[in-house]
């Protein structure tokens, strides 16, 4: 009943809607639009992707030739590259800013934002998110960690220094390395505001799918890139708020003196006041966040694969069921495998033994949806568009990228 | 001649054969000699950077024109009326087939020509474990991974669109579904055990009474490494890091008997066939140990000793003739994000014969010194009590007697 009503409203809402003035900062900046606002996202995605290249580029060049000076590097850089060599504290402060844009800024946002923000409205038959205020709101927080994890170039100390894992004690004490003064703080706050963000948009995505579909669309006649939407929205709900939780945590440990990450330190022959904390609890947060977020990236991309190679290969995508309960598969079981990137940590051997279990058992589900691909296209009537070759590209990679995770 | 037939022309193919052969060895031979040993003269490395540079920039000048003129031909034909023109369907199935040859040499390639790039030979009695355990999983995955792109690829070139055919209606199919879930969690399965098996050999070892482990504590800082070894007693004694001092940089609290006989080693030198145990601290940040050779990593972390038991196979002589390099040294490194300091922070590992090692232990130097004695109000000592290198209990009580006798 309820999807009825909120679809008649938005009916009437579109009536009204020629009446309004659209002004240029209405239409374009703070739009409400899920159309604009999936632009927007699309386009400080890729602005965010050519920075991180470009900060690849920087550093890469350094470790192809590290014996070497580099003159134009010092007229970028400044005093962080004199001579035209990188120094190693900025070297790292590179590497982790890539590796946060590229995971966190392009591939979550860039990506699963754009195209959940363009496609569900369109692809369930509402007229709007669920609460496009709300959708404008998450872009606009998302700009603003942008806008500050830039801004942490061009302070004194540099930016964050200590990987894109930023494991604490780290990055809990400006003594261990110059990037874990402000730059540090700057890369918690900016993270705080792109969950929030993500939580934004997550709750949007949830609500319009699950009550803006339209009439006679049940659960089982959504399209498979709504399913893949409608899951990532739900792992990014439930994994995002506990990285937040170890965010804030960490901020504690760093402004305010507590304990929860730090244990016996001595830095050179300085004795830290901190106990009974533990670094690895940080690392556990982090990846339980860290491994769903593999599968945050990777799912839009498999619903959006399936429904083009479907449409191609001029056959219904095979296996329909399997293919949606092998999507609630990986996202069940993203949970309880983060472990497998601590095996080396420290953690107990045993929880080591468990979490190579289930890291295994979430293969299964991938190798499902491989397969399925391929009978996708067995005997269908292939159409190579643009669309199709970099869908089975997808399927290609998606394999070759998988088999190296079993090993 | 129309531009298809100038494309056809065998001639013409041979031509760009030649052309590409030409410009790769060129490109090869740049590259050769940029890589020979002259003077240190940035201008080289700008010249290799802009080659490729614009290498690649004619590449995709290159495409672009080939793709323009074969677009001015298409619609050329079409203005006369004539047929289609170019097939593009028949195009890229065709570049499917290529690739998929192209890319199951490579990996052949890779795997003969790169695969014993992978790792290093293993020195270690559970790397071989390891080892075999990742040939297994590297063998299933690559069967895998030839078959399904074969499936793909050959999918994509078979099925090629054509007016003539329709598409096979086949939406689901249980049985088939039901198999291909089952077989992959059967050959997981497979991997999980043996894989439980080999972490349990690594992590979970019952002590052999009669080779007990030679205990050796590793303590990682920014941005080096300090090795204490165990003394006669064969037992690292205690610490604590609020006694950390300029002159006791590892807080070692002497207070503790069996820290006295404590000795400090430059370099990690352990004895061939002996199980070894480390325990490894850290004192500021996490660290990570790792000795590639060995197959042992496991991260430092303060405020938590961790353990590792590992037993060398393989003396660094005996890998000097297995390499044929003379200069070959085991190392450890560190492998985890530090600081500044970190691409530099490693250490000498040398495995040698039983004797050579109590050769070598007999020579090091206690932690323990005169000032430290002061410190802790310890007897002022004329000698430091000299280690006999046997880690058996017997020994230790003697010891430990003569440490007590020291101390009154």
């Amino acid at each position: 009943m309820s999807t009825i009503a909120l679809h008649d409203e938005h009916n009437q809402d579109h009536n009204d809607h020629g009446h309004h003035k659209e002004t240029l900062i209405s239409k374009y900046i703070f739009s409400q639009d899920h159309k604009m606002i999936a632009k927007q996202f699309l386009i400080t995605g890729i602005i965010m992707a050519v920075i991180a290249m470009f900060l690849s580029i920087l550093f890469r060049i350094q470790l192809a030739w590290p014996d070497k000076n580099f003159p134009f590097l010092e007229t970028f850089l400044g005093k962080w590259a004199e001579g035209g060599r990188i120094k190693s504290d900025f070297y790292l402060a590179l590497v982790t800013i890539h590796g946060t844009i590229m995971v966190f800024f392009v591939l979550t946002a860039g990506l699963s934002r754009t195209f959940s923000n363009l496609l569900i409205p369109l692809q369930v038959g509402a007229r709007d998110m669920a609460s496009p205020f709300l959708n404008m709101l998450s872009y606009w927080f998302f700009f603003t960690a942008c806008v500050i994890m830039m801004g942490s170039f061009f302070i004194q100390t540099g930016p964050a220094a200590a990987g894109w894992t930023v494991y604490p004690p780290l990055s809990a004490l400006p003594t261990a390395i110059a990037g874990s003064g402000l730059g540090m703080t700057l890369w918690l706050i900016s993270m705080i505001l792109f969950v929030a963000s993500s939580l934004m948009g997550g709750i949007n995505y949830v609500s319009t799918i699950l009550n803006m579909r339209t009439k006679g669309m049940d659960l089982w006649k959504m399209p498979l890139t709504i399913w893949a939407f409608f899951l990532t929205a739900i792992l990014g709900i439930l994994s995002f708020p506990v990285l937040v939780a170890g965010v804030v945590l960490l901020i504690f440990d760093r402004s305010f003196g507590t304990s929860f990450y730090l244990s016996d330190i001595v830095m050179g022959t300085n004795i830290l006041p901190n106990e009974g904390g533990s670094p690895i609890l940080w690392q556990h947060l982090f990846w339980f966040l860290g491994h769903p977020e593999v599968y945050i990236v990777i799912m839009p991309a498999m619903g959006i694969s399936s429904e083009v190679m479907s449409v191609n290969a001029r056959k219904p995508i095979f296996g329909y069921h399997a293919m949606v309960y092998s999507l609630i598969g990986i996202t069940v079981l993203s949970f309880i495998v983060w472990g497998h990137h601590m095996f080396v940590t420290g953690m107990n051997p045993l929880l080591g033994g468990v979490f190579m279990v289930t890291t295994l058992i979430i293969a299964v589900p991938s190798a499902v949806k491989t397969f399925n691909w391929l009978a996708t296209l067995w005997r269908g009537n292939i159409r190579f568009t643009p669309a199709m070759l970099y869908a089975i590209g997808v399927v290609s990679f998606f394999i070759s990228g998988g088999l190296t995770g079993i090993l | 001649m129309s531009l298809r037939k100038f494309i056809t022309n065998k001639t013409t193919a041979a031509l760009a054969v030649l052309l590409t052969v030409f410009a790769n060895t060129s490109a090869f031979a740049q590259d050769a000699a940029a890589a020979a040993p002259k003077a240190v003269d940035m201008s080289e490395v700008y010249r290799s950077v802009i080659f490729y540079t614009l290498v690649f920039l004619a590449v995709c000048l290159f495409i672009t024109i080939v793709g323009k003129a074969l677009k001015v031909y298409e619609l050329s034909q079409q203005a006369q009326g004539k047929a289609e023109g170019i097939n593009w369907h028949k195009v890229n199935a065709t570049l499917f087939a290529v690739s998929l040859i192209v890319g199951l040499y490579g990996l052949y390639w890779e795997y003969t020509v790169h695969g014993g790039m992978l790792l290093p030979d293993a020195a270690s009695e559970h790397g071989v474990k390891i080892d075999s355990m990742l040939n297994l999983t590297l063998i299933l995955t690559t069967i895998v991974l030839v078959v399904t792109h074969i499936l793909l690829f050959g999918f994509s070139y078979i099925y090629k669109f054509s007016p003539k055919r329709k598409a096979y209606y086949y939406p689901h199919n249980n049985t088939i579904e039901k198999i291909w879930t089952i077989i992959p969690a059967l050959v997981l399965t497979v991997l999980v055990l043996m894989g439980f098996l080999t972490w349990r050999s690594i992590f979970f070892k019952t002590e052999d009474p009669n080779n007990k482990p030679i205990q050796i504590e590793v303590t990682s800082e920014q941005f080096k490494w300090s090795i204490r070894y165990p003394g006669a007693d064969g037992i690292v004694g205690k610490r604590n890091y609020k006694l950390t001092t300029s002159s006791n940089t590892l807080g070692i609290d002497f207070s503790d008997l069996k820290s006295r006989d404590d000795l400090m080693a430059d370099e990690m030198v352990i004895p061939v066939g002996r199980p070894v145990k480390l325990l490894l601290n850290s004192k500021d940040v996490i660290h990570s140990f790792y000795m590639p050779h060995f197959r042992v990593q496991l991260n430092t972390v303060p405020g938590m000793q961790t353990i590792f038991e590992f037993t060398p196979t393989v003396t660094t002589r005996d890998m000097q003739e297995k390499t044929n390099d003379p200069n070959f040294k085991y190392l450890f490194y560190c492998a985890k994000i530090c600081g500044g300091g970190h691409y530099n922070m490693q250490k000498d590992v040398r495995v040698v014969s039983e004797k050579e090692y109590e050769e070598w232990l007999a020579k090091q130097k206690t932690f323990l010194n005169d000032d430290l004695r002061k410190q802790f109000n310890l007897p002022v000592a004329p000698a430091p009590v000299k280690a006999v290198s046997d880690s058996s209990a017997k020994d230790s009580v003697v010891v430990k007697n003569k440490t007590l006798a020291l101390n009154k």
